[in-house]
């Protein structure tokens, strides 16, 4: 599978190389629209079809694309009134669509000679970095200069405050980094993972029904992990969101 | 309850509605968790907050070594700085107050509605990190 990867022989890490399909350079910056460009217009291209499509009948009793389209609507607006509560509801486009593209990038990276988006750190970041400064936003229209009482716990001794607050400003500014980290390491570490794994399979001979079993189990994992990262990219925006709104 | 004239009963529905979905607004965010704290997507989340905090410590303390030309110094003091957000926020993660920065949830638990109600006050009243 990586042997497509043009001299870079087999390396597990091939699948991830980014190649310009359509070179743009104006005045020397890089715009080339890229495989990862690529799966991302097609992983934004789907899901907009699956929601004109699901929402084009309108039926009582829905058909299958309109369930499908229903239970996403209905997986987001729950989890944000649970997360968030009543005030969150203005932010469900937002919510909804980050949920989208990172689920759908996700699963586009489950199809076999696909690109998968989302294992690349500065995509991740990206959107990482828009839900911080948004939330942190918000946090300062909604209570003004009182979010910073958000970085000196009550009922802690005046002369701790030099060693709190910079902890709890770190601990603030981990936040986008962890929530990139983890969802870039997950589907890096699990596409490397099987990959290795299927390396050893023709490499084994007939030893090498053990990883190919393996790989079979990994891939069903995978596709858990490809959910469960959106899920939890999406969930931990709505901490954040929540955090902001109503600042415990 | 076929007997009700239509306009009454409607309204009672309405009504009740209204009450079912305010009361199931009112339960906004216990601390997270649940789904996530299932063996290894747990353990993954553990070692990418450790490893967050030591990576945005040593990145600001770098920045500011650059910034002000006193390498290793910042480097230093924020290398254990973030070390230490790293583990407090593993800290919070497994003792479940969730990811929130602060410890406004332990706060919130005994008197449940007290702060929420009132948050201007509440927050008006505590000390605030406004010296910092």
């Amino acid at each position: 599978m990586a042997a497509d990867a043009g001299g870079n022989g087999h390396s597990p890490l091939a699948q991830f190389e980014i190649k310009p399909l359509i070179s743009i350079q104006p005045g020397g910056l890089d715009l080339s629209y890229t495989n990862s460009a690529l799966f991302m217009t097609i992983g934004v291209v789907l899901a907009i079809t699956l929601l004109m499509l699901g929402t084009r009948r309108r039926a009582l009793v829905p058909g299958r694309l309109q369930s499908v389209a229903e239970l996403s609507y209905e997986f987001i607006a729950n989890m944000i009134r649970d997360n968030v509560g009543q005030e969150g509801r203005k932010y469900f486009p937002f919510i909804f669509t980050l949920f989208m593209f990172v689920f759908f990038g996700n699963m586009l990276g489950m199809v076999p000679y696909s690109f998968t988006y989302t294992s690349h750190i500065i995509v991740t970041f990206g959107m990482a970095l828009v839900v911080f400064v948004g939330v942190t936003v918000i946090g300062f229209m909604k209570h003004g200069i009182r979010f910073l009482g958000f970085l000196m716990p009550t009922g802690i001794p005046v002369f701790m405050a030099p060693l709190i607050i910079p902890i709890e400003v770190l601990s603030y500014f981990t936040r986008p980094v962890s929530l990139a980290l983890r969802l870039f390491a997950n589907m890096t570490a699990g596409h490397t993972m099987l990959k290795v794994f299927a390396s050893f399979v023709f490499a084994l001979g007939v030893f090498g029904v053990v990883p190919l079993a393996l790989v079979t189990a990994l891939t069903g994992l995978e596709f858990i992990i490809a959910f469960l990262q959106a899920y939890v990219f999406t969930i931990l925006t709505c901490v954040y969101l929540n955090d902001a709104l109503h600042m415990h | 309850m076929p007997a009700d004239p239509p306009g009454q009963s409607k309204k009672d529905f309405d009504a009740r509605l209204r009450a079912a979905r305010a009361k199931r607004a009112e339960r906004v965010a216990g601390p997270v968790g649940g789904s996530q704290k299932s063996g290894l997507g747990f353990a993954f989340r553990i070692g990418t907050e450790l490893v967050a905090g030591v990576v945005v410590g040593v990145a600001i303390g770098l920045g500011l070594d650059y910034w002000l030309e006193t390498r290793p110094w910042f480097m230093i003091l924020f290398f254990f700085l973030g070390a230490g957000a790293g583990m407090l926020n593993v800290y919070r993660t497994v003792t479940g107050i969730g990811h929130a920065v602060g410890y406004g949830n332990l706060d919130r638990a005994p008197q449940p509605g007290a702060e929420e109600q009132a948050p201007p006050a509440a927050s008006g009243g505590g000390k605030d990190g406004n010296g910092a």
